[in-house]
């Protein structure tokens, strides 16, 4: 019931200011438009870098949409009652990155095929695009969420957060393009989907319970 | 066991043993560097496809070598930390980053020359390579994060943390990098096949492998001896420690 009530008030923080749930998107948008202005405009060549362009957009924008996970819930004392609340720590914040993937990750999911369109991507790989996406975009946040544990409440939060967490992104990086990248090809790509599960699940089973152990550090204090 | 690691998990004994073993490491360090680089670069006969450019591999092995034995170290250090509380570990930690940093940065540096005659180009997006690279930016985070938490218990910990992850990381982040390798595409330019080493021409990088690595006990011994004397600037034993030598040298 509690974990209900979390993930409640957490949607309902977010539709309080709905504007902030778009900026992500936008950010999105423009990082794609960037590319077929600075590096060609010929179909072929956007049907070719599309999946490194649109995954490194979504990418940036899981990252830059972390900067708010815990910020807020740090300066209003709410971390704190977490801290100190009964329910285990790891499975709340699991609870809220569930629903802060629901606010942030899943209008990703639903933009990005619009965008691979402008980029000239087959049918085949926007169906990949989505399956990479949906397997992808948990294993970001939970990473993220992770090196925003390690950098509360720090001078230069997010250009830090950044440098630690963007090396870890390279595996999801890596399959989750290549994956649009053989289907584009009309390749097989369920082995890149078996790669993205597999690190999916080692992350669900071991990040939460790593950023409840940073979080009682308490770099934030 | 658990007597000697309280006994040397206390700063203040550590500090006079790292003396004592930077004393004791400086001299074999240097002696073994010197049979690696002089037999590496004069003695040993130059190679039959690369010529006299091979002899960078003296450099370069034992650096790339070092950068991995490092973070290997400074992971074991945050496990110890981690779990024993043992604050020397920590400080290891803060000690040996910088160094591990560098010798990757040497590592990439002395590739890219190596490259240039050899492949022909001084980088490609080789799966090493590429995860050589990645090796040296954790480094740098690393760096960046212990020098923003301005706490020093909290950041320790903080950084302790950080390492594991890296560690658990690492294989992951270097297998996808090899599989993204050999997905894509083969090496462009393909390498010598290596024709396996000479003796004569083994030894002296073994030299230097056991020569760089006590250099970088040596470097951490002083680099944590400051690193003591910092953190521990307000107790006593540091200001007996600073009288005693502000009477010996007369200031």
């Amino acid at each position: 019931m509690a974990l209900y009530k979390l993930f409640h008030y957490e949607l309902l923080t977010a539709k309080r200011s709905l504007h902030e749930c778009l900026y992500p998107i936008m950010v999105f948008g423009l990082i794609v438009t960037l590319f077929p202005l600075s590096v060609s405009t010929d179909p072929k060549t956007l049907s070719m870098i599309a999946p490194g362009v649109v995954w490194v957009g979504v990418l940036l924008a899981c990252l830059l949409s972390m900067d708010r996970l815990f910020r807020e819930d740090w300066e209003s004392g709410f971390l704190d009652r977490m801290l100190l609340s009964s329910q285990s720590l790891s499975v709340l914040i699991l609870i809220k990155l569930l629903a802060h993937w629901v606010v942030l990750g899943l209008p990703l999911i639903l933009v990005a095929p619009l965008l691979g369109l402008f980029l000239h991507l087959t049918y085949q790989a926007e169906l990949a695009l989505v399956v990479s996406l949906l397997l992808g975009t948990p294993i970001l946040m939970l990473i993220g969420a992770m090196g925003v544990a390690l950098t509360l409440g720090l001078r230069n939060q997010g250009l830090l957060l950044m440098i630690l967490v963007i090396p870890f992104f390279i595996p999801v990086l890596i399959f989750g393009s290549s994956a649009v990248g053989s289907a584009n090809q009309q390749l097989s790509v369920t082995g890149q989907y078996g790669f993205l599960a597999g690190l999916l699940l080692l992350s669900l089973c071991f990040v939460p319970w790593t950023i409840a152990g940073i979080l009682r550090i308490g770099v934030a204090n | 066991m658990w007597q000697f690691l309280h006994k040397y998990g206390s700063p203040k004994i550590f500090y006079f043993t790292a003396g004592r073993w930077f004393r004791w490491l400086a001299l074999p360090s240097l002696c073994f560097l010197l049979i690696g680089l002089v037999g590496g670069l004069a003695f040993v006969p130059e190679d039959y496809y690369q010529g006299e450019g091979f002899r960078i591999i003296y450099i370069h092995a034992p650096s790339a070598f070092l950068a991995m034995g490092i973070y290997s170290m400074m992971a074991i250090s945050a496990v110890i930390f981690l779990v024993w509380r043992i604050k020397v570990a920590a400080m290891w930690i803060c000690a040996s980053a910088p160094i591990g940093a560098w010798f990757s940065f040497l590592a990439l540096f002395t590739g890219a020359i190596w490259g240039k005659p050899m492949w022909g180009t001084w980088w490609i997006w080789d799966a090493r390579l590429t995860s050589a690279l990645i090796l040296f930016f954790l480094y740098l985070g690393f760096i960046a994060l212990q020098s923003a938490i301005t706490d020093r218990q909290v950041g320790d910990k903080a950084s302790a943390i950080l390492v594991l992850i890296g560690v658990v990381n690492l294989p992951i982040i270097h297998y996808s990098v090899i599989w993204w390798n050999t997905l894509h595409q083969g090496p462009t330019i393909s390498r010598l096949q290596k024709p396996a080493m000479d003796p004569s021409m083994v030894y002296p990088l073994y030299g230097m492998i056991i020569g760089l690595f006590l250099f970088y006990f040596c470097i951490a011994m002083l680099r944590i001896r400051c690193e003591i004397l910092k953190r521990e600037g307000r107790s006593r034993w540091v200001e007996d420690l600073v009288r005693e030598k502000m009477a010996r040298y007369r200031l």
